[in-house]
């Protein structure tokens, strides 16, 4: 199988960590990754705030780079729930018939990386150690656009050593939103303040998500307030003491 | 000038160009994959409306059509109710003696001020809806006019165990021809009148009557 | 009583303040917080509890959907039916192209038959047309009889949620506004006591009136009959007992059978108040003549008032399916920490950001700021029980108000710093060398602000992310630079 990485621009440039996480995992479970050095951006922030011509070369370019591979994996639910749910809405607007086939053909074949495993793949077990208290907020892209379900959570449920603790109202949205915690700042600052209360309360030395964006929110508050919780993402959680367990 | 009418039909129709000249409504695909009856367990249904009416606040007796004037006599007395509103079509044997008896007919009407004044109304009905504990009136025989079941405080309902559906579409199947034909008022009771606008605290009985009470008859 | 002036709304005439303006306000108000997470808490929990009871959920909200699907893009078949039948039932049909013409209808009404007080059940119709304010000029007074709307009416208030209006108003400021303006003496706080005393204001109200005005949940094509689905009792009193009976509704509420109920009157109790069934619901058709039940004279007043701009609409049609439960309300996460106040509008909400602007049209500054008052998490399409898309209309209507801006726009429109912002990011995502020229430039740009490793303060319209949270730093080797250097 060729996998492709989507690595996202928003990983690409502030959380590459994440990146060389969801490489290391899937070359250890034996797949061959290749990483298209012509991607850019998705176009999914200029679609949602509603830039959306601007957008359309975005996607145009997003097709063309990534439909010679039998799948694409990106660490982000954000962005895959965008080439899923709304190329299809940017193909319409640009009246172009063939980049509507081409996407109806390329959006089955993108994966957020915890459905890739669990549901593509069938892994939920990727041989990882995480000796931590962890709690999971599953972001809503990944929820409810792409219905992972369960898929995340079985896989950290089977990492070795760690202390997995429910978030109550885990389903609720945590205010980030793209340009949202910018435009309406104030409304997504009252949310996130719920949330990191949440988060608090599970009493865990790490909040995970599979999307570095919510997770930049929720940790950008959770250290303004010094709260001593570290957000990391799903992938690196995943890649994270396999050597040493062997 | 256009009249209204020919104006919002114009823009009705500029609005849904995009449907196909051919189109019909039937071929506009519903899927109806839902539950259209129930699995006819007849002593579950009626346990069933039994259990849903409870559930609503309404009072709810259940009993063999023989005790039935002996029962609505007893409940009228226990309550202390004395004038007592009666639809045209109620059987005779249903009414206890021992009440003033207010008789709504097609040539005397009772007015509204009457209705008001009253301390209840006893009624039969259309149907009962297992699965949400509707009763439902359809302005029949033994049901009367809407406003005699609005203005009293006070409504005793009997409900025959046979008139218990198990599921909402088996009601409105039922109701169909009535409406269709006749045009008759259809009203859907589910537990007495009720409000939740201050502070979500629920309360009952806000403008019909404020207590139900309904007696199922095997 | 002395009739008050409501605030503007996005169907006044004027601008109103954009969503993150009014939102402000909103977030401060402490007791309104407690109430609304309160009340949406509440509300959400026995929704999923009534939902869950049944087995056939999703087949129900597929039926109806199709259905609204159906019925919309045949919505010309199905008016000139429904016109046919309301008729042949004996009532009289009336078309309104606009809020006014729909206004002046109504009042012709109650003007011919000697009313100067209409009773009323609670109707968003009327609300977006502003019906008791026009009846008002022409010296009637619309007596509103559904609990929460006497409320707000007699606090000369707008509504701030769909199903329960007054849910911003605590029991205290209720007993104080029923014992100024009720005439009533010695009254308790108590939930029970003030609903009495709203009873009993209102009975007296119900007996003598001449003309009802409803709103209404469905109209059946086929048959002519006319639902309205209620709690209190009110819309029955309303319906049934003035001789006259005037029922105003968006020309959207049709549905195609009567059998089509039982799709719509399992979806409808469930969502909206988490009920098996809702406690009164009143199915009339036409007039019952010799009968003498209820009203011997009915009229149907059909409104268009911009619902056929969102018909034509291929993508923001769907709005149009809505009935009205406010389940998307009650698990928003936006609406649940502003309030229904904040979207400046008689449809709050989620349902609300979509339906008004299409309905007042794209271009004003009020309404265009509602599609953007979402983080678009989705969870009200999860739950709305006619399936709208209502993430995917948000994105769809703020791409139009974009082009709006952008083609129709001014000179300062179009030099707005966020437009030339974006202009300028799809520029270099367009090409690799320039994006990873933009990585570098991030790197190099961010230092004024950077202290410690972490970003404390941005400036302009960026500093709203730093008031409450730190910024991480652009580290100080990219991915693609990373793979370069490993696998290149």
């Amino acid at each position: 199988m060729r996998v492709a990485l989507f690595i996202t621009c928003f990983n690409d440039t502030l959380f590459p960590e994440t990146g060389r996480a969801t490489v290391e995992v899937l070359e250890r479970l034996g797949h061959e990754v290749a990483f298209p050095e012509a991607q850019t951006c998705c176009g999914q922030m200029h679609f949602n705030t509603g830039y959306q011509r601007e957008a359309i070369p975005l996607v145009r370019r997003f097709v063309e780079i990534f439909e010679p591979y039998d799948a694409v994996v990106a660490p982000s639910g954000s962005c895959v729930g965008m080439v899923r749910d709304l190329y299809p809405m940017a193909a319409d607007l640009a009246e172009d018939p063939d980049l509507a086939r081409r996407v109806d053909e390329l959006a089955p074949k993108v994966f957020e990386l915890s459905e890739f495993l669990a549901k593509r793949l069938g892994v939920t077990d990727v041989g990882a150690y995480y000796p931590h208290r962890v709690t999971y907020h599953p972001t809503c892209h990944s929820l409810r656009m792409l219905k992972v379900g369960e898929a995340p959570l079985e896989l950290l449920r089977n990492v070795r050593g760690i202390d997995l603790v429910p978030l109550g109202e885990a389903e609720q949205c945590c205010g980030f939103g793209g340009t949202f915690a910018v435009k309406n700042a104030e409304t997504s600052a009252a949310m996130l303040g719920d949330k990191i209360r949440r988060v608090l309360d599970t009493e865990a030395e790490v909040c995970a998500a599979g999307d570095n964006s919510c997770l930049m929110h929720i940790g950008g508050g959770l250290r303004r307030l010094q709260a001593g919780v570290e957000t990391v993402h799903l992938a690196e959680i995943l890649a994270s003491g396999a050597s040493e367990e062997r | 000038m256009a009249t209204a009418k020919e104006t919002i039909l114009w823009r009705v129709r500029r609005a849904t160009r995009d449907v196909p000249e051919g189109e019909r409504p039937g071929d506009v695909p519903v899927e109806r994959g839902y539950r259209k009856e129930g699995d006819g367990a007849r002593a579950g249904t009626v346990d069933r409306f039994a259990a849903h009416v409870a559930e609503y606040e309404a009072t709810v007796h259940r009993l063999s059509g023989d005790d039935l004037p002996d029962a609505v006599g007893k409940i009228l007395e226990k309550r202390g109710l004395r004038r007592l509103v009666v639809p045209p079509g109620l059987p005779e044997g249903w009414v206890p003696g021992g009440v003033e008896v207010l008789r709504d007919d097609a040539n005397a009407r009772l007015s509204n001020g009457v209705l008001d004044a009253s301390d209840g109304v006893l009624t039969g009905c259309a149907l009962g809806i297992a699965q949400t504990g509707t009763i439902v009136l359809d302005a029949g025989p033994g049901q009367g006019r809407r406003a005699l079941t609005l203005l009293p405080d006070y409504h005793l309902c009997v409900v025959r165990e046979e008139q218990v559906v198990d599921l909402v579409p088996e009601a409105f199947a039922r109701l169909e021809a009535t409406v269709r034909d006749e045009g008759r008022a259809v009203t859907f009771i589910s537990g007495p009148s009720a409000t939740s606008d201050i502070e979500l605290n629920r309360v009952e009985g806000v403008h019909g009557p404020r207590a139900l009470e309904v007696l199922i008859v095997g | 009583m002395t009739p008050r002036t409501k605030p503007p709304d996005a169907f006044s005439p004027g601008e109103t303040p954009t969503f993150e303006v009014s939102a402000r306000e909103s977030l401060r108000d402490s007791q309104l917080r407690r109430n609304l997470g309160k009340a949406t808490q509440t509300i959400r929990r026995k929704r999923a509890v009534a939902v869950e009871e049944l087995p056939d959920w999703e087949e129900l909200r597929e039926a109806g959907r199709a259905l609204k699907e159906r019925t919309l893009r045949h919505l010309d078949t199905y008016l000139l039916q429904l016109e046919e039948s309301v008729t042949r039932a004996g009532g009289v049909v009336h078309w309104a192209r606009d809020a006014d013409e729909a206004n002046r209808i109504v009042a012709g009404i109650a003007k011919e038959k000697g009313a100067d007080e209409v009773v009323k059940v609670k109707s968003i119709a009327t609300d977006e047309t502003k019906l008791n304010e026009h009846l008002e000029s022409e010296g009637i007074h619309a007596f509103e009889t559904d609990l929460a709307e006497l409320i707000i009416q007699l606090a000369g208030e707008n509504s701030s949620h769909i199903l329960v209006p007054a849910i911003h108003k605590n029991r205290a400021e209720i007993r104080e506004l029923f014992l100024r303006e009720l005439d009533v003496e010695d009254l308790s706080d108590e939930p029970k006591d003030l609903t009495n005393a709203a009873r009993l204001y209102l009975r007296k109200k119900f007996l003598n009136a001449k003309v009802g005005v409803s709103g209404a949940n469905f109209a059946v094509a086929e048959t002519g009959t006319i639902s309205v689905v209620e709690s209190e009792g009110n819309g029955r009193m309303c319906t049934t007992l003035p001789p006259v009976l005037v029922t105003l509704m968006g020309i959207e509420k049709i549905i195609p059978r009567w059998r089509d109920f039982e799709v719509f009157m399992q979806l409808l109790p469930r969502s909206s108040t988490a009920e098996r069934m809702n406690p009164y619901t009143s199915f009339w058709t036409g007039v019952s003549g010799e009968a003498g039940d209820g009203p011997q004279e009915f009229h149907l007043v059909l409104l268009d008032n911009g619902r056929t701009d969102v018909l034509a609409d291929e993508i923001g049609r769907q709005t149009l399916n809505c009935i009205r439960c406010s389940a998307c309300l009650n698990v928003c996460p936006v609406y649940e920490r502003t309030g229904g106040h904040a979207y400046n509008s008689v449809y709050p909400g989620p349902i609300g950001a979509i339906l008004t602007p299409q309905l007042v049209g794209i271009g004003k500054p009020g309404p265009d700021s509602l599609p953007y008052a979402s983080s678009l998490c989705g969870a009200c399409y999860q739950v709305c029980p006619v399936k709208i898309n209502i993430p995917e209309v948000l994105v769809h209507l703020r791409g139009r108000v974009v082009r709006h801006k952008q083609d129709g726009g001014t000179l300062r429109q179009r030099l707005d710093p966020e437009n030339v912002a974006m202009q300028a990011m799809a520029k270099t995502f367009s090409d690799p060398k320039l994006y990873e020229n933009a990585q570098g430039l991030a790197r190099v740009g961010q230092w004024p602000f950077a202290r410690g490793g972490k970003i404390g303060s941005l400036p302009g319209r960026l500093a709203g992310w730093t008031a409450v949270r730190d910024l991480k730093p652009v580290p100080k080797q990219s991915f693609r630079e990373w793979w370069k250097e490993e696998r290149g």
